[in-house]
């Protein structure tokens, strides 16, 4: 059972082939066997999970099935608010912390059927790149336990490819779908920002931020992006535009379709073993019709700095609220005010939360301002600038989606830089607000390769699309690691 | 006098819209500590703020009333700093686009003579919440139930040269936000507070003097009394040889005098930068256009309007425009009553402001309404009563016994004008004194008022003393 994919289960219970259920109460076993080795959730909702699934089964008996996802299982990261289930960053910050309202993801979600599993591990505060920042642990890779699964939506990545779950939720600031979705060998597709409704996801880098689905195909993130978008009025960046049939659109044949290979993403720093799956994957593309041509993307080098000034920037602000006041934690006996703010924050935040909190509050500093955050938004525009004038020739853009496969936990935990530098081919499309899919495309020394497809604004149903035919031609999508095989 | 006061004022107009300027929490004042602050008030996790469009629309109101620009584009941004009621540890302002630039307002100086006052910018933004130190046993208490009400923050240009001045300009900002309804105006309940900007110079000089800023001035007098004391500390600090430090202080009413807020170590770095999850505020023409057209008269053209139309001196035109309510309740009066447009503006200025005054009322809980009053006034224009029986007619409705009909015919004060009965009196009168009246034949004329205050005194007082004249006249005269 557990080897579907979630549109394939979409079927099967349209099809009376087995109950919501039979089915949630699988994966919650698998959960419950399996997740001790991975920690990719941090909390299991068991009887929630199963309440909503015998729910949808009654639905589906009347006749009264809400759609395709309705009585399909899934996790969210740990990031989205959940009414009455904890919710905490991962942080120690907010260990304690209950919302008492629904992300507006998880509400709608929620109202296409979907069944919750629990929540997912991820890098605290989503900052972090290989999941070793959460206060609950790190997350490890199922196709090699001794190596991160990526991050921030770690969690997320490995339970999809571990097949604990058939679909999970993530967010993306800075890559933090797509590069752990690359790690571990799924499909993660991050929206064009505003897409997706950020009202109830915790904030790190608003101008960056965007949730978005993760799951085994494209197919899959097509059913899921499809209940997850539209407009919010609780969210003013939310943008107001009709959300297309995605799933319609996967079947549109590649011909005539004009991909671009940006030469910046294929130098300096990329595995040659990710570079030549990478190539490969773009020819089965070729093969189906596309043309493919290089193109430049001449600021791809300020990306990761821009992003380094702007999303800690946004970040020192945003997590401002949690002084130890009203919710979260809070330090034991503090003897006047500032001991209770510079202990709450000194004991609730991790190293690398506290860390980019630093360099935000600095680079938003009288006398800095100019220099860094005017500069970096400046540098912001060139990049998107950049993506715009690519699109006047290509439809689509394709690359890696990390320089490497994943690495060992542990091996860049003391070097900030180098983990920085895993997202540099995934945070320009943040900068520019782009849509952007990893999608698997290999194996290169037994661990998961990501081609990731950047589109113009709203072309998400073109990417799903490209993603789709790739992964009809192909099943790379469709491999999970031995360890987790269902035998 | 060789020294010169410059001074700008901040003023906090709080805007009087039902919900808050990002949620749907309510506004209302006097509510129960924290239970009118909802998830994105308290700054919970994963919340966003959505702009209130009422705001916006009171804000173009303030622009337009000023003649100032209303901004096409603005843009909201942090401001960042841990306290304890700021509950996502920045606020949400205007920083460097606000909504409103560029106005004026008039205001008119003591000796008749009107100077222009620069306003510099008028910007959104929201309120904290409070900080209660008092009824927690050395601890702080929190009621965020202010956090997120909307505020309009009015920048002066340092055109203002002294107390006088600036409570001149205050109050004409109060009276424009009243009129334009955008708010309350109260300052007791922190709805309009004030903070000055102090500096001094020798006269003649160009250059600004360091500057002090007094915060949260609660009334116009304490206004009034804490620039007055400030500009004496600077000069009394200048002219012994120190130098003022540039400071926020206090102004503390029972001793009269301000003093510095505790100083901090270092100076604040707000770290400004435009929020992002808020898109600049883009406000179309058509907008400003529709506000317009919905903007009421306007005190400057009120006054105007009231001398020209109703022949009102500039002293009682002014008086009568100094809050809508009292304009409306005035133009009432003379519809009611039909004309005598200053006859009215006495009634209302002196005897209803003054027993307002006296009794510490405002114009809304007035006992006597303006059909009342026209009713009076009608009554002494009509001969019923005197001009000083009127006076008295107007205690009696004051003190609620009733119409002026019912006080008059209840206290008798209804004026004797009957000409038969006014004749038997005079008749009476002229026999009794036949020896004023030889004199007053003889050429005695000024003996008129002797025989007026007769007969007034015969009808205990009620006689009409118009028509006492008359008879008199006529039949001394025959």
């Amino acid at each position: 059972m557990i080897d579907k994919t979630l549109a394939e289960h979409a079927r099967a219970l349209a099809a009376g082939d087995y109950s919501s259920e039979e089915l949630t109460r699988a994966y919650l076993d698998r959960i419950q066997a399996l997740d001790g080795r991975l920690n990719s959730l941090v909390t299991v909702t068991e009887e929630l999970a199963l309440a909503q699934a015998r729910a949808a089964d009654e639905r589906r008996a009347r006749g009264e099935a809400r759609g395709p996802l309705d009585g399909l299982p899934l996790v969210h990261k740990d990031i989205f608010c959940t009414d009455g289930v904890k919710t905490s960053c991962a942080s120690r910050m907010l260990d304690n912390f209950v919302a008492p309202y629904d992300a507006t993801v998880v509400e709608r979600l929620a109202a296409a059927g979907m069944v919750m599993l629990g929540k997912a591990n991820m890098d605290e505060f989503a900052m972090g790149s290989s999941n070793e920042t959460s206060f609950y642990g790190p997350v490890k890779n199922p196709w090699d336990e001794t190596r991160v699964p990526g991050g921030s939506s770690g969690g997320s990545a490995a339970a999809v490819a571990a097949r604990l779950t058939p679909a999970a939720t993530g967010t993306d600031t800075g890559g933090s779908i797509r590069q752990p979705a690359a790690l571990t060998g799924i499909t993660g597709l991050k929206p064009t920002y505003g897409r997706v409704s950020r009202w109830g996801m915790i904030a790190f880098a608003s101008s960056l931020d965007q949730g978005g689905p993760m799951a085994a195909s494209a197919e899959d993130c097509a059913l899921l992006l499809a209940a997850m978008a539209g407009f919010d009025p609780k969210d003013s960046t939310s943008i107001d535009a009709p959300v297309p049939d995605y799933a319609a659109e996967l079947y549109r044949p590649l011909e005539g379709l004009r991909v671009g290979l940006p030469k910046e993403y294929f130098g300096e720093g990329l595995d040659p073993g990710v570079a030549q799956v990478v190539r490969a994957a773009v020819a089965e593309l070729e093969a189906q019709g596309a043309t493919v041509r290089e193109i430049s993307l001449p600021n791809t080098h300020l990306a990761v700095p821009a992003y380094y000034v702007i999303a800690p920037a946004e970040a020192s602000s945003n997590l401002a609220r949690y002084d130890g006041v009203r919710y979260g934690y809070r330090c034991e006996d503090p003897k006047d005010l500032l001991d209770l703010y510079t202990r709450s924050r000194g004991e609730g935040f991790g190293a690398e939360v506290k860390r980019r909190i630093m360099v935000g509050t600095y680079a938003l500093s009288a006398g800095y301002y100019d220099a860094y955050y005017l500069k970096a938004q400046k540098v912001r525009r060139l990049i998107r600038d950049d993506f715009l004038r690519a699109f006047e020739e290509v439809d689509i853009i394709a690359g890696p989606t990390t320089p490497g496969t994943a690495f060992a936990l542990g091996e860049k935990t003391d070097d900030p830089v180098s983990m920085y530098l895993s997202d540099i081919y995934t945070i320009a499309v943040n900068l520019a607000g782009l849509p952007a899919l990893s999608l698997p495309a290999g194996f290169h020394d037994g661990l998961p390769v990501g081609l990731q497809l950047i589109g113009g604004d709203f072309q998400e149903g073109r990417l799903l699309n490209v993603a789709h035919r790739y992964q009809q031609a192909t099943d790379w999508h469709r491999r999970i690691p031995d360890a987790f095989r269902a035998d | 006098m060789e020294w010169e006061a410059v001074i700008g004022l901040e003023i906090h107009a709080q805007l009087a819209t039902k919900s808050k300027i990002f949620s749907g929490a309510s506004t209302a004042y006097g509510a129960e500590p924290n239970t009118q602050a909802c998830a994105i008030d308290l700054g919970m996790p994963g919340v966003l703020p959505v702009l209130n469009e009422a705001a916006v629309k009171m804000a173009v109101k303030f622009g337009l009333a000023i003649d100032a620009t209303v901004a096409e584009r603005s843009v909201f941004a942090r401001k960042n700093y841990f306290y304890p009621d700021l509950p996502k540890g920045y606020q949400i302002s205007q920083y460097e686009l606000p909504v409103v630039l560029e106005g004026r307002v008039t205001i008119e100086l003591d000796d008749g003579s009107e100077k222009v006052i620069g306003v510099t910018r008028a910007h959104l933004e929201e309120d904290a919440g409070k900080s209660l130190h008092e009824d927690y046993h050395g601890m702080t208490g929190i009621d965020l139930n202010r956090a997120g009400t909307p505020l309009l923050e009015i920048v002066s240009e340092p055109d203002l040269r002294s107390a006088k001045e600036a409570v001149a300009y205050a109050k004409k900002i109060h009276t424009l936000v009243r009129y334009l309804e955008i708010c309350d105006g109260n300052m007791q309940e922190g709805s309009f507070r004030v903070d000055a900007n102090v500096s001094v110079r020798r006269r003649g000089e160009h250059a600004f003097g360091t500057r002090t800023e007094i915060k949260n001035l609660n009334s116009f007098r304490f206004l009034e009394r804490a620039i007055d004391f400030e500009i004496e500390r600077q000069i009394d600090i200048i002219e012994s040889g120190g130098a003022v430090v540039q400071e926020t202080r206090l102004f503390d009413p029972g001793r009269n005098e301000t003093r510095p807020m505790r100083t901090k170590e270092e100076a604040n770095d707000y770290r400004y930068f435009p929020d992002p999850d808020l898109l600049p505020l883009v406000i179309e023409p058509a907008f400003v256009e529709r506000v317009r057209a919905e903007l009421p008269e306007l005190p400057d053209a009120k006054r105007e309007r009231f001398m020209s139309d109703y022949g009102l001196p500039a002293y009682d035109a002014g008086v009568l425009t100094a809050s809508r309510e009292l304009a409306d309740y005035y133009e009432a009066v003379v519809a009611a009553v039909g004309g005598e447009p200053k006859l009215c503006a006495n009634w209302v200025m002196v005897e209803l402001l003054g027993a307002l005054n006296k009794a510490g009322l405002e114009l809304s809980q007035s006992p006597i309404g303006p059909a009342d009053l026209a009713e009076l006034i009608r009554r002494i224009q009509d001969g019923t009563v005197s001009t000083r029986a009127a006076k008295e007619v107007f205690e009696g409705m004051w003190a609620g016994e009733g119409d002026a009909d019912t006080v008059i015919e209840k206290r008798g004060l209804k004026q004797l004008s009957d000409t038969s009965a006014l004749e038997a009196i005079v008749d009476e009168v002229i026999a009794a004194n036949p020896k004023q009246v030889e004199q007053y034949r003889a050429g005695k004329t000024k003996l008129l008022g002797f025989f007026v205050g007769q007969v007034m005194k015969a009808s205990q007082g009620k006689a009409n003393p118009q028509q006492v004249n008359e008879i008199l006249r006529r039949k001394l005269d025959a």
